[in-house]
């Protein structure tokens, strides 16, 4: 049963994968979008193997409920491959809205790389301790996935609308800052890279170091020790050791996996604009030849007035709800409900600047991207690396 | 209408600002809230002392009592307690009592502490911390004097310095 | 009064940049009207704030009715909170040294700099709440603002529209063909049918629907409003209370801040883990990996009124009012008070036993055994032995003048004075025992107090919680809610169709998703003489405000 339910997100993976090509493939041949009577053949492949990837991740995620007894939302890898699930469910349903598979060409590798990034962490269905074991878990968790994937649906439109609006013939702070967006999508890509191969290869390096507290303490790494911990003592032989140590108040091990994946990115990166010969931005900027920026603009636009509500009620009223019951008060001020609510500001600023000053187009998209920095910056950071309350969601 | 608009406007904003300024306020002010207060009837008790003797607190309605909180580990309890013990004698025939209310340790070890100081006013043990919670006791030393007519006149947090200052407090309760 | 009349006749506020009737541009306004569109903000009513700016008040007031304002605001308070997730705040720091000692030794000069700069506390302090504080009242006086003029002016407007509106609306067409009264029926009929309301005035229409979604951001702001009022209330005396009950197995105590009305005794305190036997064994990899993991914490408690007055101190006559269990996410409620599971200690020492021996022989002489939280003075023995507890210290360390003293009244560490009389001894022998070590301060003894087992049990933190303000906080927040879904998922369409002498000329305007209006106008025309409209902005990079 287990096993069933791993393959059904395999499979869901390989599905998204697979409607890639279709999306790109109806870009080429549709010349106008906003006509979307005759959505081509193409489309309709690319939306049927994304429908079929998202019916077998929705099975990963009952059968995987079934099993534990519990929704499937508990730790970073459950809580993150739900996300990129309803991530591909809000853009099926914005697809059916606008028809634009461009969208889709933008909004599935995101999927994917979230899914990716999840399957990183440890995937064992873990019991919930205590103050998890409430139906809130699943009304707040769910809620909140959702409004983020939506918030998230914004962000890919807001690409499409940067990529296609910014002038790529000359240097200026627009592509400069368009890179750096693209760099962090393939840093992240980086890391999953760098983070299988090496469990592939199964590697381990276990050393002793001294906490910050003065103690002896054990670390075993997964990744080859570029950055070692605090007086650190390679104990498996004929691993790598450490260029450098850093001070036992910074968590070495995570430091370590931190450079890893920008360095990939780099590398990657570096490899892309050698085979491309041009910005990365410049290079998907022909996908949009056929765009109308009004319709993007409104679909990333639209996709913040859709998710604003979704988020507020699941991130900030449910749970407020529930913290009143599992910790006896609605509301701590733990880093996880404070990033919930800088979000939460974030998106009320950015629709104060559109609805009031007239932020449109590209102002409107790149609040559309810090805003999915922000909440990704939620997801990842604060678990990993602000200890709180939440942080059990980590691993 | 131009003169209207602006009483409006003044209005709302002085509400505003009322509003702004009472909760900094009441947020700066919120560690200091005590239980009881100055002024007010300190609520009565009924507690037993190491030889089996019920101390009510309204029973000395007409004489001031001097009300101490303490604990036989709490180091600043004990140093004020040989000036709580001297001036006790001193004013115990001017109609000042003086209880201490231990915070409901064991009666060895309350009564071991007593020996040792020859602590010549009744201790009582507040077994269920019942007394402690109406007082909203939080931390010790703390000292309460109750006038004649049984009303907080003062609060001592912390520990007494001086004898001159318990002195200072027999005279404020001195029926 | 600097009033303004429109050709049509109806007067305006002072600042009006849209006729409220008949929607002329009004040219003495400031805004530039040579755009292509006109900005329907507001409906171009005068904003109250824009006029007059005279008095203190004045600027106060037009200062914290500028969205410029709020949104900075915003941003400021975004930034903030973000700075006090940097470091854990004090309330989430272990209790074992002075804060500012403890940010030093855990995060160094920067720890120290964080506590110095107040961040350690960063949520209640001044300054925080103060922009808070002026959020609230942003909100207050942008909603009054706005809103009362937007009113007047969905109001007033008329049907018949000035040509220099239509003409410049984002939407607008013309036809020049004559238009039978079968299509104006026709389009009427579908209008309905997509529920607009539909205004008639000499054969011009106005459809209008969802005007309601313009009062969405008031409603919600009325929400945040009553949201805030309730954060404030907290602080008056009695609306909160947070206090902490620590209830050892077998204990009653009086519940804090219920005046002594109510007692809760603590039958039985569990910690329950999960175990790979017997628990879903889909759980056995992540239990090999996290070792022990936390299944329930419960206390089994009674909960008691007292019958009666009783003095405090006094023996209470106790009726139970019930029993039940407390877990994490499972608080008792009794009145308006809760109390949630929140801490525990485990296997506190409650009893221990010795053994009166004599040292020599190895015989012994009886068995005493002492309650740790309220000991006994003599504990007498059979054949003319006893024992005499002379000195206590439930939590026992050396002072500094080398006496032995007690920490807490907590039992952690006991330490006894024995004087132990026997027939050989009458006048009895001291013997000070604290746990792996005994001292006889008077030279050496006959008998010795040998350790004879402990009992220990169980103790239980329960957070007692009142909280007045729950019902208005809910309140603000579902009000709230109503209001953003009712300004997000719904919007204000306009659709005005006017003859113009032989024209027909069409607008319309909507606040948001010019897509799904376009679509709209596009089957609804479907099938008459009418024209369809062209978007005027259509592939034009918008740059001017959207509606609302």
């Amino acid at each position: 049963m287990i096993t069933l339910s791993e393959n059904l997100l395999y499979i869901a993976f390989i599905f998204y994968l697979l409607s890639i090509p279709f999306f790109g493939g109806a870009i080429k041949q549709k010349k106008n979008l906003d006509h979307h009577q005759n959505s081509s053949k193409w489309a309709t492949f690319g939306i049927v193997i994304s429908i079929i990837g998202f019916a077998a991740q929705l099975g990963f995620f009952f059968t995987r409920w079934s099993i534990a007894g519990h929704a499937p939302v508990s730790n970073l890898f459950e809580f993150t491959t739900f996300f990129g699930m309803c991530l591909v469910g809000a853009f099926i349903i914005i697809y059916f809205i606008y028809k634009t598979p461009l969208l889709g060409l933008f909004t599935m590798p995101i999927a994917l790389l979230v899914i990716a990034f999840a399957s990183m962490f440890p995937t064992d269905i873990s019991p919930l301790i205590p103050a998890l074991q409430s139906d809130w878990l699943h009304i707040h968790v769910t809620t909140v996935a959702l409004g983020e994937a939506i918030l998230a649906v914004s962000f890919g439109a807001a690409l499409i609308y940067l990529v296609k609006v910014i002038d790529q013939t000359k240097n200026s702070k627009s592509t400069t800052w368009l890179e750096v967006v693209m760099y962090g999508l393939i840093a992240t890509l980086g890391f999953v890279i760098v983070v299988s191969a090496f469990s592939f290869a199964d590697y381990k390096a276990e050393f002793n170091w001294i906490d910050k507290n003065g103690n002896e303490a054990k670390v075993e790494y997964h990744l080859p020790a570029l950055v070692g911990p605090n007086q650190g003592e390679l104990l498996t032989d004929g691993k790598m050791e450490p260029l450098v140590s850093v001070p036992g108040i910074i968590n070495a091990k995570k430091l370590n996996t931190v450079i890893w994946s920008f360095g990939a990115g780099i590398l990657l990166y570096g490899l892309f604009r050698l085979v491309l010969r041009k910005r990365i931005g410049a290079a998907l900027k022909p996908f949009t030849k056929n765009i109308n920026l009004d319709l993007v603009d409104e679909i990333s636009y639209r996709s913040v007035l859709i998710g604003f509500p979704v988020f507020t009620l699941g991130g900030l009223i449910f749970a407020m709800i529930w913290a009143q019951i599992a910790w006896t008060r609605f509301w701590g001020w733990d880093p996880k409900e404070v990033w919930a609510l800088i979000t939460w500001l974030f998106y009320a600023a950015f629709l104060h600047l559109r609805l009031s000053k007239g932020w449109h187009g590209e102002k409107s998209a790149w609040l559309a991207v810090i805003g999915f920095i922000i909440i990704m910056f939620n997801l990842v950071a604060v678990n990993l690396v602000i200890a709180g309350l939440h942080s059990y969601a980590g691993s | 209408m131009k003169k209207q608009r602006l009483l409006i406007r003044t209005v709302i904003l002085l509400f505003l600002g009322a509003a702004v300024a009472y909760t900094l306020y009441a947020n700066f002010t919120k560690d200091e809230v005590q239980k009881v207060e100055v002024g007010k009837k300190a609520p009565d008790f009924v507690l037993t002392d190491l030889d089996g003797e019920k101390h009510q607190l309204s029973d000395y309605e007409g004489e001031g009592v001097l009300l101490n909180f303490w604990a036989t580990w709490c180091k600043p309890c004990e140093k004020e307690m040989p000036f709580l013990n001297n001036q006790y004698q001193a004013y115990k025939d001017q109609g000042v009592h003086v209880i201490a209310v231990n915070v409901g340790e064991s009666n060895v070890a309350v009564s071991d502490f007593s020996k040792r100081y020859d602590l010549q006013f009744p201790i009582v043990t507040d077994k269920d911390s019942q007394v402690m919670t109406a007082y909203g006791v939080d931390p010790l030393p703390i000292t309460f004097l109750i006038d004649k007519q049984g009303n907080v006149v003062d609060i001592h947090k912390g520990q007494i310095i001086a004898e001159a200052d318990v002195t200072e407090m027999m005279e404020k309760i001195k029926p | 009064m600097n009033q303004v009349k429109c050709d049509c006749g109806h007067v305006n506020p002072h600042g009006t940049i849209l006729c409220e009737a008949c929607g002329k541009i009004i040219e003495d306004g400031t805004q530039i009207t040579a755009e292509p569109v006109i900005d329907m903000r507001y409906e171009g009513s005068a904003r109250r704030s824009q006029t007059y700016n005279k008095s203190i008040i004045d600027k106060v007031w037009n200062f914290f009715s500028s969205v410029k304002v709020g949104v900075w605001l915003i941003i400021v308070t975004l930034i903030a909170s973000s700075l006090g997730t940097i470091l854990p705040q004090e309330m989430y720091i272990p209790n074992i040294m002075p804060v500012a000692d403890y940010y030093e030794d855990q995060y160094g000069w920067f720890g120290r700099l964080y506590y110095d700069l107040g961040f350690h506390n960063l949520y209640s302090s001044w300054w925080y709440l103060l922009l808070i504080a002026a959020i609230g009242v942003s909100l207050v006086i942008c909603s009054l603002d706005r809103v009362v003029p937007l009113y007047r002016a969905l109001k007033k407007q008329r049907v018949i529209r000035h040509e220099s509106f239509l003409q410049r609306q984002r939407i607008f067409g013309t036809t020049s063909m004559a238009v039978s009264e079968h299509s104006y029926d026709l389009v009427k009929e579908k209008l309905k049918k997509k529920h607009y309301n539909i205004r008639e005035d000499e054969g011009n229409i106005l459809a209008e629907k969802g005007r309601f979604s313009r009062w969405g951001p008031y409603v919600n702001h009325v929400g945040l409003i009553i949201f805030l009022i309730g954060s404030m209330l907290r602080f008056v005396p009695g609306m909160y209370i947070d206090e902490i009950l620590w209830l050892r197995e077998g204990e009653t105590k009086v519940i804090p801040e219920t005046d002594g009305q109510y007692y809760l005794k603590n039958v039985d305190f569990k910690l329950e883990v999960y175990d790979k036997e017997t628990d879903n064994e889909a759980f056995g990899d992540a239990l090999d990996s996290a070792g022990m993991v936390a299944k329930n914490y419960q206390s089994d408690v009674i909960l008691y009124k007292t019958k009666g007055n009783t003095v405090a101190g006094e023996e209470p006559e106790l009726e139970e009012v019930e029993s039940s269990s407390i877990r994490v996410n499972e608080p008792l409620k009794f009145e308006k008070f809760a109390l949630y599971q929140v801490n525990y200690k485990l296997d506190e020492l409650s009893t221990m036993s010795f053994l009166l021996t004599n040292k020599s022989t190895g015989e012994t002489f009886g068995d005493i055994t002492i309650n740790l939280n309220d000991p006994e003075k003599m504990y007498e023995l059979n054949n003319g032995y006893s024992v005499e507890l002379m000195s206590y210290f439930p939590d026992f360390e050396f002072g500094e003048d080398g006496n032995p003293t007690t920490k807490s009244r907590v039992p952690n560490n006991p330490a006894f004075v024995f004087k132990m009389y026997s027939p050989e001894k009458p006048e009895g022998e001291v013997s000070f025992v604290a746990i792996q070590q005994t001292i006889e301060p008077l030279g050496d003894n006959e008998y010795k107090m040998a350790f004879n087992g402990i009992e220990t049990m169980d103790v239980t933190g329960l957070t007692v919680r009142k909280d007045l303000t729950l019902w208005i906080i809910g309140l603000g927040g579902l009000i709230f809610m109503i209001g953003v879904v009712q300004g997000a998922y719904w919007n204000h369409r306009r659709l005005w169709i006017q003859r113009k002498g032989d024209e027909v000329w069409v607008a319309a305007h909507t606040n948001k998703n010019w897509f799904g209006l376009k679509r709209e106008i596009q089957l609804v025309l479907e099938g008459t003489e009418i024209i369809e409209p062209m978007d005027q902005l259509k592939d034009n990079q918008v740059d001017e405000g959207e509606t609302d």
